[in-house]
């Protein structure tokens, strides 16, 4: 039984569709990363996921209830770290965490000290006087002091230093090793890779890939250079095959991994004198799925569609 | 670059951001007093009838400390003695809401962090907004000078009547630029602000009330406090009378220097402070706070008190000017009638007692508003959000705020009638019994506040976008149907609109149940109404 499952969902506000048949599934016990450009739905999903908006269409279950018929009594089993957030000007961070931890049900007072201390948080200040990663700590030890089995996390450390990075990052596989669920939603990608067993990510409110990294990887293209020693010809015929361009007698592309095999039995034929081959980086990752265009095929001129235009 | 560097840039964009706002002052308030002129021109169309007003007013001390002292018998003067404090009282706070809004506002939210990053210099910030608010009040004087000639007054005075009033905006954006220094909030520079105009109507309601009757019991000159008040100084002008445009001389004079102060203390303060350091809390909470409750007490109380205070200090002088009225009415047989067609009642001391519940009643409406319309504000800056993904449900969490706001109104129209009956039995005989009495009709004010709470929650259900301007619309309207419905003649359906026109006018007359159980009931309805919406829709939205 998944902990999260969401289904085509839709919400639109007015004209504009946030979501548009938006998939999600988190499973019990895993750290589920949630990625997307801005305004791609990310905090829309999250909301809905909480009761706080209303869907549109298409189906959200968290623990197998309705989050929106049912929001009180999931909200006691989850702990949220909103995106922006924003605390009683005049209440003190203690007194901000203790209200959260009793709202929620309930506060491991040894953990909140504990927290207190790695996060190096004065709870005696006005929340009116913290800085943005300050009020974020207040919500994140708001969070991981209380005992729940789901976190829900909106971009929790876009206000954090690398070193309270470090700390959050060794807080989650805490709250993992106890066994609890998280939904991350994050722009950190080193968090990601650091944390996560699988991603989803997101674009114009719909899920374009969703898997683990490693799967995720395998659906990027390697960059191949490949020196022959008889003129390359039938690459455009290979499956799988993109981006090819000569420069000084090399030929260089991009493959597909399902068809670097058949690639690479079509090179050998002409007599291979050189190849590299690089495996795509976390970041073209997300680049592909981010951009309207792969940025270094657009610059190189070579994207088919656009370069045929022209 | 200069200090001022981007001025324009900014006060463009002041325009732009509050052009609707604006727009609404500028135009409406200059039609609300064409509207008013106009009808006391009807009301009173011969000398024999404004001789008698004018009387009346003179000797009046109730009318001195609320209307101010009347100039004469002219048409203008009676004109100025009916409409001026309304009107002033709106040039006051719209410029002062407005000064807040874009300087200490913007230093609340960043986003005077992001623009003082841009090429603008130091005081930029704060003198497009003070150039845009000056202008904004010049022009609505304007108009209203203009509308004041069209309901048929001589064009020199409504243009020096226009001015006072103009003046009196003028002075006060003075103010509110400086009390935009003093907080760290900008509610808490609202609130100093507000309570600048407050202590400026005492001062005038005081200066006024001790002035003399003079040129043949027609006018009244002031004594000294009026002279400290900017709310005084527009009556000082004695427009239509005496036309003292010197006068003016004094709000240009303020706002000169309070424009100084701001900027010393602009200058000696850092982006985003104030001038008190922010004091530290306790590292964990109290048991007490740990609940919707315990919360929505923590975050009402600093603000309920100062209500507390203003209602005590009003509604013990109140009290005690009542035996003054007496002695007033003694005297004066002439007024005497007028009073007692007026309130209606047969005892004309019962009908100034209950006269001040319902101006009380009105005025902690402006609480119930203040105190229901923090559901908004926790709304759109996303507290509400975290508070409701907890184990907290929509229903428990508003009906909290509801019942924190109808208990902080019953508390304060208690307290009012309270210290009205104990400042009246003071100095007319048992105080212990008046005070029960006049505490017991203050609460039967309160269905009406309920209704006032049920209009707002309405709003905040079904239109919350709108619900802040839209409650505070609504409390202006049930304001000067109550005040002015008389004056303006309206007819008694429009009247009926008002919850408080519904209010058995206690003790003046007997109380009746019927009315008090209808507007309950109503208030209930529109809870329940906003209730239900708020349960259905998005948040935030």
């Amino acid at each position: 039984m998944p902990v999260i499952e969401i289904g085509n969902l839709v919400k639109t506000f007015g004209s504009v569709r946030a979501l548009d048949g938006l998939d999600l599934r988190v499973e019990a016990g895993e750290v589920h990363g949630f990625l997307g450009p801005n305004g791609s739905g990310k905090s829309t999903t999250i909301r809905i996921l909480l009761g706080l908006l209303r869907r549109d269409a298409g189906e959200a279950r968290v623990f197998d209830a309705d989050p929106w018929r049912d929001a009180v009594a999931l909200h006691r089993r989850l702990a949220y770290v909103p995106g922006d957030v924003s605390l009683w000007p005049n209440l003190s961070g203690g007194e901000a965490i203790d209200l959260f931890g009793k709202l929620r049900g309930g506060l491991d007072r040894r953990r909140r000290d504990e927290l207190l201390d790695h996060f190096d948080l004065d709870p005696t200040r006005k929340c009116r006087t913290y800085s943005k990663g300050n009020r974020q700590k207040v919500a994140i030890v708001a969070a991981f002091a209380s005992n729940v089995e789901l976190y829900v996390l909106d971009e929790p450390t876009s206000g954090l230093d690398p070193l309270m990075e470090a700390v959050f990052q060794d807080e989650v596989r805490r709250i993992k090793a106890d066994g609890a669920t998280v939904l991350l939603s994050s722009h950190v990608l080193a968090e990601v890779e650091a944390l996560c067993d699988r991603v989803s990510i997101i674009r114009e409110g719909r899920t374009v890939e969703s898997g683990t990294l490693t799967e995720l990887r395998h659906l990027t293209r390697t960059a191949v250079t490949v020196e022959t020693a008889r003129p390359l010809t039938g690459l455009e015929a290979l499956p799988g095959v993109h981006a090819i361009r000569e420069v000084d007698g090399r030929t260089h592309l991009e493959v597909e991994p399902a068809h670097l095999d058949e690639l690479l039995g079509h090179l050998v034929r002409f007599g291979v004198r050189a190849l590299t081959s690089t495996p795509p980086t976390l970041e073209e990752l997300f680049l592909r799925h981010y951009g309207d265009e792969r940025p270094a095929a657009e610059a190189a001129g070579v994207n088919g569609r656009r370069a045929g235009a022209r | 670059m200069s200090a001022l560097t981007g001025t324009g840039t900014l006060a463009r964009l002041v325009l732009r951001r509050d052009r609707v706002r604006l727009a609404i002052w500028v135009l409406g308030a200059p039609l609300l007093g064409y509207a008013l002129a106009q009808s006391v021109v009807s009301v009173y169309p011969d000398e024999p009838a404004r001789l008698g007003y004018a009387t009346t007013s003179a000797s009046s001390l109730v009318a001195r400390a609320f209307n101010g002292p009347i100039a004469g018998s002219d048409l203008g003067a009676v004109v100025v003695a009916e409409t001026y404090i309304t009107l002033a009282l709106i040039f006051a706070l719209l410029s002062t809401f407005a000064v807040v809004r874009h300087t200490r506002q913007n230093e609340e939210t960043g986003r005077a962090e992001l623009l003082g990053a841009a090429v603008v210099g130091r005081y930029a910030l704060l003198t497009a907004a003070l150039l845009v608010v000056v202008a904004a009040n010049v022009a609505a004087a304007a108009l209203l000078a203009a509308g004041l000639a069209g309901a048929g007054l001589p064009l020199a005075g409504s243009v020096v009547a226009a001015a006072a009033i103009g003046g009196v905006g003028v002075a006060f954006t003075g103010v509110a630029a400086v009390t935009a220094q003093l907080s760290v909030t900008s509610r808490g520079a609202n609130a100093l602000a507000a309570a600048a105009v407050g202590v400026a109507f005492l001062l005038r309601a005081a200066g006024d009330v001790l002035g003399d009757q003079t040129d043949g019991g027609v006018r009244v000159e002031s004594a000294w406090p009026s002279w400290l008040s900017p709310l005084g100084w527009g009556n000082q002008v004695r427009a239509y009378v005496d036309d003292r445009w010197w006068v003016l001389a004094l709000p240009v004079a303020l706002l000169l220097a309070a424009v100084a102060a701001a900027y010393a203390l602009a200058e000696r303060r850092d982006i985003g402070a104030g001038l008190v350091a922010p004091r530290r809390g306790p590292a964990s909470a109290a048991a007490g706070l740990l609940s919707p409750a315990g919360l929505a007490w923590r975050l009402q109380r600093g603000t309920l008190l100062g209500w507390a205070v203003g209602v005590a200090v009003l509604g013990f002088s109140m009290g005690i000017a009542g035996d003054e009225f007496n002695a007033m009415i003694e005297e004066n047989p002439a007024a005497a009638e007028a009073i007692a067609a007026m309130g209606g009642g047969a005892d004309l001391i019962d009908a100034y007692l209950a006269a001040m519940l319902g101006l009380f009643a009105l005025t902690i409406g402006a609480y119930v508003v203040q105190a229901m319309l923090r559901v908004r504000g926790d709304e759109s800056d996303g507290v509400l959000e975290a508070v409701l993904a907890t184990g907290v449900s929509r229903g428990r969490w508003l009906g909290t705020q509801v019942a924190a706001a109808a208990l902080g109104a019953l508390a304060l129209v208690l307290l009012a009638g309270l210290t009205t009956g104990l400042g009246y039995g003071l100095v007319a005989g048992d105080p212990v019994g008046r005070a029960v009495d006049l505490g017991g009709a203050a609460l039967l004010r309160l269905p009406a506040l309920l209704v006032v709470a049920g209009v707002v929650t309405a709003l905040f259900g079904l239109l919350p976008r709108w619900s802040v301007v839209l409650s505070w619309a609504a409390l202006l309207v049930f304001l000067l149907l109550g005040q002015l419905g008389a004056v303006l003649e309206l007819p008694q359906a429009a009247l009926n609109l008002s919850p408080y026109t519904h209010i058995p006018s206690v003790p003046a007359v007997e109380a009746t149940a019927l009315p008090l159980v209808v507007l309950t009931a109503v208030a209930v309805a529109l809870l329940a109404a906003g209730a239900a919406a708020f349960r259905h829709r998005d948040v935030p939205s």
